[in-house]
């Protein structure tokens, strides 16, 4: 199917003119080098879809790190190894590195029986440990103070004889920090390949005995219940729930402004009091979802924007004054989820192959509350954490002009996480000597040419892969992390011949609506969404769910059938198309589109917009 | 044996009398499906008439003595023996019954089916459907009258004849059924198999439809639409809606005749999402009824009324059924995902 068609090489890739030097502030080794031709790679659009601010690259480099340790050397799994990743035009290209040689394999697969058959003899156990490690790690991270410089060490310090000085705990903080950081990533990586293997076995099973058996029909057999994803949606459930019970619900509108509607609770007594009460138990812990996926800065949390559950309130308490009950029937799902496993198993002819299906999903069902319960902890909560963090750094170095007249905290992304300890050497340096940092006048000019460099770059599509194709994709991290097979990389080869008005991705869940698009970029513009209309985003995950009450089907750029979106999809029976790469560029807001969540493909029914909301700005 | 039977009153297990095609619709009307009414005439009034014919010159000897190898003989028997067996008069309590049934299915002369149901046709192992016959928006009792004898006369074509003697099948075991029934005013129809005609895969359903009666979809004349439909999920995971140029509808003076479609319909879907389920529902009740994947043949009205016209077991993948096993279980579990981290798949 290839023809003569092939991907470019790495060295075919310029680097945009007049982005070089932001280009060569990546560290070197994740710089293409002529010997890279070589290999193959795809771009890692799943995880990166936009190009990176230089900070942001630790949530890459960091992650590859765990994930490489995990798959060579922790679980040693027989035919793959871990995944090199290059940055280019401020896109993350990943490639893996396969086993080949038979006897390595064979030895390789004697360790992995050792080490994995005993994770997944134990994972009850291990996994409530997980649990308590992750905890432990958010408690380190939440513990870890706000860098300040006083204009003077307070007494104390002198008078306990601490012997160390303020500006050492800076550079304490930060490396603490992005310690945590790696830690994380090595506690996310410890289940997730072995999790996602049991998961795929019965998945690969399920095709063969159902050829055309739907992704979403296995993935509903496997999906957990009690899983921590679901819990920040309920959570806002329960806030409107008590807000009609404690009778403040008139306070809630759609539009509301929403420091004015806390104020007005604070002020109205006791009930008021009591409702701020519950929210504040649900912010902690279970508002630490992130809007985005946890691989940039700027996807922020519930608890730094409550706008999300805020947007979500009204429509919930009208359902609840309605009589409707809005809470997850768990039991329900649980008995339907058995039904669909039980129906399946009823069409398998043998006996041994029904034996089979119970071994696998046995398993599955086991591994499968971690592979949906993580990303709580690790992409959300601690991600959350940690990035708030830099931002203390970023507010600090910007009050100490290191970002110009005009600096924000938020400039520090723009610096990598070295040139960052780099800049707090030099005000720890400042503090202490009294004379002047050089930071100041040096950082300005390089954060201009960095924001200006992601701007350039973003106007720039990158290739989907790089290099020769490989004959068959073997590698069980870069099929089941990334979807990435042999039919996908044909079809990626193909594209620019087929109809530019279709747009393919993950069936997610099924069903056909046509609607007007909202292709809405980020959080704040959930207030543009009407009852009926069509979401289109980036990435969806839980943090989007309260807004599926609205939604007549849900469209994104990023995740595969088993991603959170995809999950709750489902749950809402919403019709929904995860994956398309490119919904939110290709899509123009107000766009008829028709969304058919069966196929996973999504038209666009006219070309021009004609129902364009604008968004003020924020 | 009674001449006329109701499909309420037989099932499957009355095959030899009310042929295949009879016994089927008997066997769905009695599990509660909703089949467009309709009786059968059974092998006896068949029987008694072919004693009539015999009573007057021979007709199975005839048969019996023919060298199917001989075309011209053959083709000489086959024209006399169909024309005695649409002219010559029936025996008037046959007739009577035939005549009494039909009042009390069309008592406004409403149109009906009338097609031939072969012992031996529709039965798993012994198919040789098409050498009988089916007439669509048949109209007044004279010409369901007819069309019985058509049928009937069909076991004496020329392909019937030498189908038997190369088969070398006794002649006294032949007879015929003939199915009248209710017609549906179809606003589209077509057929539907339980299992995937593709992949042999049981758990999803193959749904095909075009405007109109079912005949042209049959027939192959009109490319349907077709969906796949998960059985036991309701996904629908593939809509090939196409271009239906033409539709076959009633024609004025009873058969059916073509009609072109306009633009505006020829592409649109000809089943609804609801539609869909409702066929998938009574699909996965007939396979229930059955225990095994079923080829149905279905009509909607134009009130959107879901019927059933036929429904018989699929033979071509449960032929190929029980073979090995997708995989076998293992002593320890976890050894099954070796299949993804132990190399090539």
């Amino acid at each position: 199917m290839t023809d003569a068609k092939s991907f470019p090489l790495p060295s075919d890739l310029k680097v945009v003119p007049g982005t070089e030097g932001a280009q060569a502030a990546y560290p070197y080794y994740t710089q293409f080098v002529p010997e890279d031709d070589q290999k193959f790679w795809f771009y890692n659009s799943m995880h990166f879809p936009e190009p990176m601010h230089h900070f942001d690259m630790i949530t890459a480099e960091a992650a590859y790190v765990a994930l490489g340790a995990f798959n060579t050397r922790v679980h040693v799994l027989p035919t793959a190894k871990g995944i090199e990743h290059r940055i280019i035009n401020g896109r993350v290209y990943i490639g893996g590195v396969a086993v080949t040689d038979p006897a390595e394999i064979e030895e390789r697969i004697g360790e992995f029986q050792q080490r994995a058959f005993y994770y997944y003899e134990h994972w009850e156990r291990l996994y409530d440990q997980w649990k308590e490690k992750m905890k432990a790690l958010i408690a380190e991270a939440q513990a870890l103070p706000k860098p300040e410089l006083p204009a003077y060490e307070p007494l104390e310090t002198t008078h306990t004889g601490k012997g160390v000085a303020s500006n050492h705990a800076l550079l304490d903080i930060y490396q603490r920090q992005v310690e945590g950081y790696h830690r994380m990533w090595h506690h996310h990586f410890e289940f997730l390949l072995l999790g996602y293997g049991a998961y795929m076995t019965f998945f690969d099973f399920c095709k063969k005995a159902f050829p055309e058996i739907s992704d979403q029909a296995i993935s509903r057999m496997v999906a957990g219940m009690e899983a921590e994803i679901f819990r920040p949606d309920e959570e806002v459930k329960r806030l409107a729930r008590r807000a009609v019970e404690l009778g403040v619900d008139q306070h809630f509108k759609d539009g509301m402004d929403i420091d004015t509607v806390l104020a007005e609770l604070d002020a109205v007594g006791n009930s008021g009091k009591a409702w701020l009460e519950e929210l504040e138990t649900s912010r902690n812990p279970w508002f630490n979802v992130s809007s985005g996926d946890g691989f940039y800065h700027y996807h922020r949390s519930w608890n730094d924007d409550l706008a999300m559950p805020f947007a979500a309130l009204p429509g919930y308490i009208e359902k609840i004054r309605a009589g409707t009950n809005i809470e997850r029937p768990t039991e329900q799902l649980v008995r339907e989820r058995d039904q669909l496993v039980a129906d399946y198993r009823e069409l398998l002819d043998t006996e041994e192959d029904k034996a089979t299906y119970d071994q696998m999903i046995g398993l599955a069902h086991r591994v499968f509350p971690y592979v949906e319960g993580h990303k709580f902890y690790c992409e959300h909560w601690y991600t959350n954490l940690f990035f708030n963090k830099i931002r203390e750094f970023g507010a600090l170095l910007a009050e100490h002009g290191f970002f110009g007249p005009e600096g924000r905290e938020e400039d520090i992304f723009h610096l990598t996480q070295y040139e960052v300890e780099s800049a707090i050497i030099d005000l720890m340096l400042a503090w202490g000597s009294g004379a002047d940092a050089r930071g100041p006048k040096h950082w300005p000019a390089v954060v201009a040419e960095r924001k200006a460099a992601i701007a350039e770059w973003a106007q720039h599509s990158t290739s989907p892969a790089l290099g020769a194709v490989p004959d068959v994709i073997d590698d069980p991290a870069i099929v089941m992390l990334w979807g990435i097979t042999r039919e996908n990389l044909d079809s990626w080869l193909s594209d620019g011949s087929e109809d530019t008005n279709e747009l393919k991705g993950f069936a997610a869940c099924s069903g056909v609506v046509e609607g007007t698009a909202r292709v809405v970029k980020s959080v704040e513009e959930i207030g543009r969404i009407q009852q009926g209309d069509i979401l289109v985003c980036q990435v969806t995950n839980p943090t989007w769910s309260p807004i599926f009450q609205r939604i007549s089907a849900a469209v994104s750029d990023i995740g595969g059938s088993m991603s959170h979106m995809a999950i709750v999809a489902r749950e809402y029976d919403l019709p929904a198309v995860v994956g398309t790469g490119k919904a939110t560029q290709r899509i123009k807001d107000g766009q008829r589109i028709r969304v058919d969540g069966g196929r996973g493909v999504v038209t666009i029914l006219e070309d021009e917009a004609r129902d364009e909301r604008v968004l003020e700005e924020a | 044996m009674n001449s006329v039977v109701w499909f309420s009153e037989v099932g499957i297990a009355d095959r030899p009398t009310v042929g295949g095609k009879g016994g089927s619709l008997g066997e769905l009307t009695q599990a509660g499906i909703q089949v467009p009414p309709g009786f059968v005439v059974t092998t006896g009034a068949f029987e008694q008439f072919l004693e009539a014919l015999e009573a007057r010159e021979p007709v199975r000897a005839k048969v019996s003595g023919i060298n199917p190898d001989d075309l011209g003989a053959v083709t000489k028997v086959s024209e006399e023996l169909r024309r005695r067996v649409i002219e010559e008069p029936l025996p008037s309590a046959v007739e009577q019954a035939i005549r009494d049934a039909y009042r009390e299915l069309s008592p406004g002369e409403e149109p009906v089916a009338v097609r031939s149901s072969a012992t031996t046709e529709d039965a798993e192992d012994a198919s040789f459907a098409g050498l009988q016959d089916t007439f669509l928006w048949v109209l007044g009792a004279d010409q369901m009258i007819e069309r019985v004898r058509e049928c009937w006369g069909s076991l004496y074509s020329v392909e019937s004849i030498c189908y038997r003697r190369k088969q070398g099948l006794p002649e006294d075991g032949v007879a015929m059924a003939v199915v009248v029934q209710r017609m549906v005013d179809a606003m589209c129809a077509g057929v539907m198999f339980t299992r995937s005609p593709l992949t042999g895969d049981k758990s999803v359903i193959t749904i095909e439809g075009a405007w109109g009666l079912g005949s042209a979809v049959v027939s192959g004349e009109v490319t349907p639409d077709r969906w796949v439909i998960g059985k036991i999920t309701g996904e629908i995971s593939v809509r090939d809606i196409s271009d239906k140029h033409a539709r076959q509808v009633p024609a004025p003076g009873g058969g059916i005749h073509e009609v072109a479609n306009e633009e505006a319909i020829a592409k649109q879907p000809c089943l609804t999402d609801e539609q869909l389920m409702a066929l998938r529902e009574v699909g996965r009740r007939i396979e229930r009824h059955y225990g095994k994947p079923q080829d149905i043949e279905w009509a909607l009205d134009q009130d959107g009324q879901v019927f059933l016209l036929q429904s018989r077991p699929e033979t071509v993948w449960s032929a190929k059924d029980a073979a090995a096993p997708v995989k076998p279980p293992e002593d320890n579990p976890l050894k099954h995902v070796m299949s993804i981290f132990g190399g090539k798949r």
